[in-house]
């Protein structure tokens, strides 16, 4: 897994509430087996119209977001389904962190599974940002996950919490497999205390 | 899941703890997807996050293990990580006998550990919520998300009317997807199709509710409508008590186990614009085919709603028997 420690990044804006998991990435695109290769589908139906051809109504067909690593997007961000292709599609395409004033709970843990940094920061900061993105063309974020903050060249500068244990996964780019296996003892004592058969 | 395989377990967050107490009796009519469209459309769709959710009352305790599963199976749409419910007799009888459950003397053994689950009495909670059972109509969404629900004799809501600026900003856009105009009696609204199926709402019980509206009737001549049980199993069980045949003298199409229509990856979809009544439990955008319009309800909802070609408060249902 790519760690995450700072990035500095294109910002492209969102401004929805309650996007939900079954339009960053449509079911129909659940059927392949790999996980890599989601983002050329990612936003699938908001995105290209019925003839393959690109939506320029939507956000991310917008030129000024052409390479954008960062996404900043309305309350509730990753609704629904609990499908991790969601976070795969979203990485795929290029986006490294998700600002937004929340998450749902599946899509939030899925991201750090897979090293995007998903930011809570108060609604009234992430509505100055969309206002930033929309009175400045290339407007640029740096997320900060050692010192858990969130700047910008003209004076924001936002602290987020993660926590610890998460944060320090991250930073490092180690998986939920490599932190559960460093308790294997715990693990082991727990599990013969309460009578269970210790899985081997 | 790529996790539990190589490492055999899972790590998670201490999740904080919801407690919805449902009192009281729900009326007649009134049915477990009801209960939780209601319940969800008092939260919305996160107002769950970072909770576990346990339901608890009276309401709860009168439900049979099938009611409880749909309960359960909606609290994700609550945003919930999961939704639970403390067993009970009901628990043990439905287990007793069943494949893959433990036998003789291993059940009684099983029985006596599952007592000691439910919450103590005077347990905390890091949130508790009281419900009125009588309170709750039955439900259908309006919107495209599980969390716009209201009661299928009131009129579609009017964005206007939403305080929040972001609340309103989505019940608009969700008006303008779903093809629908604030203050309109929800039992005008007309249908195309109507889906009866998925895990939520397709297991036994549910196909006798909705077998026991149709009987006796046609579905509407600009219906198209299905019924696909919720496992094979289930199937077998409707066809030996006839409900297949219920639902096929009426018009329904009697279909195959499986997922079908709840997220179309199948042949099974909406066409753009098309409205479905559907007991599944998802309402998003494009869910059931792009452009489609889901109105989530319960299987009773779905069948009454198939015979008149909209929508209608299934308490006046003149049943034939």
């Amino acid at each position: 897994m790519q760690p995450f420690t700072v990035h500095t990044g294109l910002v492209a804006a969102m401004d929805r509430a309650n996007v939900d998991t079954d339009q960053i990435i449509p079911k129909q695109f659940l059927k392949r087996i790999e996980r890599t290769g989601f983002g050329q589908f990612l936003f699938f139906d908001w995105r290209f119209h019925d003839d393959g051809a690109d939506n320029p109504e939507f956000e991310l067909n917008q030129p000024q977001f052409q390479g954008a690593s960062v996404l900043v997007a309305g309350r509730n961000f990753g609704s629904g389904s609990s499908r991790e292709h969601a976070v795969w599609a979203l990485e795929d395409y290029g986006f490294r962190s998700v600002l937004a004033p929340s998450f749902a709970d599946i899509f939030y843990n899925n991201c750090f599974k897979n090293g995007v940094l998903p930011v809570r920061l108060p609604e009234e900061t992430i509505k100055q940002i969309f206002a930033k993105v929309a009175a400045k063309p290339g407007y640029q974020i740096t997320v900060d996950l050692e010192k858990q903050q969130v700047t910008d060249a003209d004076g924001l500068c936002e602290s987020f919490q993660i926590e610890p244990a998460r944060r320090e996964r991250l930073l490092k780019g180690m998986d939920d497999i490599g932190a559960t296996l460093t308790h294997e003892d715990a693990i082991t004592a727990y599990e013969k205390q309460r009578g269970f058969q210790p899985v081997n | 899941m790529n996790m539990c395989w190589p490492a055999k377990r899972c790590f998670s967050p201490n999740p904080r703890r919801l407690n919805f107490e449902l009192t009281e009796k729900i009326g007649p009519g009134v049915t477990a997807k009801d209960v939780i469209l209601y319940l969800i459309s008092q939260i919305s769709t996160d107002g769950g996050t970072g909770y576990v959710l346990e339901y608890t009352g009276e309401v709860i305790r009168n439900f049979g293990m099938e009611e409880r599963m749909t309960i359960c199976n909606m609290s994700i749409e609550a945003g919930a990580r999961a939704g639970m419910i403390a067993p009970d007799q009901h628990t043990f009888d439905y287990l007793q006998g069943r494949p893959f459950a433990p036998q003789g003397a291993e059940f009684d053994r099983m029985v006596a550990e599952w007592k000691k689950l439910p919450s103590d009495p005077g347990a905390q909670y890091d949130r508790s919520l009281v419900y009125d059972g009588a309170d709750i109509s039955p439900q259908v969404t309006w919107g495209t998300n599980p969390g716009q629900v209201i009661p299928v004799v009131d009129p579609v809501p009017n964005p206007n009317d939403i305080e929040d600026e972001v609340d309103r900003k989505s019940a608009q856009s969700a008006l303008d997807y779903m093809g629908l105009t604030a203050g309109t009696p929800m039992t005008d609204v007309t249908i195309d199709r109507v889906f009866i199926g998925s895990c939520t709402n397709a297991r036994i019980e549910d196909l006798r509710a909705a077998a026991a509206v149709v009987k006796g009737h046609r579905v509407s001549g600009s219906v198209n409508a299905m019924v696909v049980p919720g496992s094979g199993q289930v199937k077998r069980q409707a066809e030996q008590e006839g409900l297949d045949k219920i639902f096929s003298e009426a018009g329904f199409e009697w279909r195959e186990a499986g997922c079908s229509m709840c997220l179309a990856m199948n042949p099974d979809k909406l066409a753009p614009g098309e409205r479905c009544a559907s007991t599944s439990n998802r309402n998003f955008e494009g869910r059931q085919g792009k452009g489609g319009r889901t109105h989530l309800c319960s299987p009773a909802m779905a069948a009454a709603a198939a015979v008149e070609g909209h929508f209608v408060d299934v308490r006046q249902w003149q049943f034939k028997s």
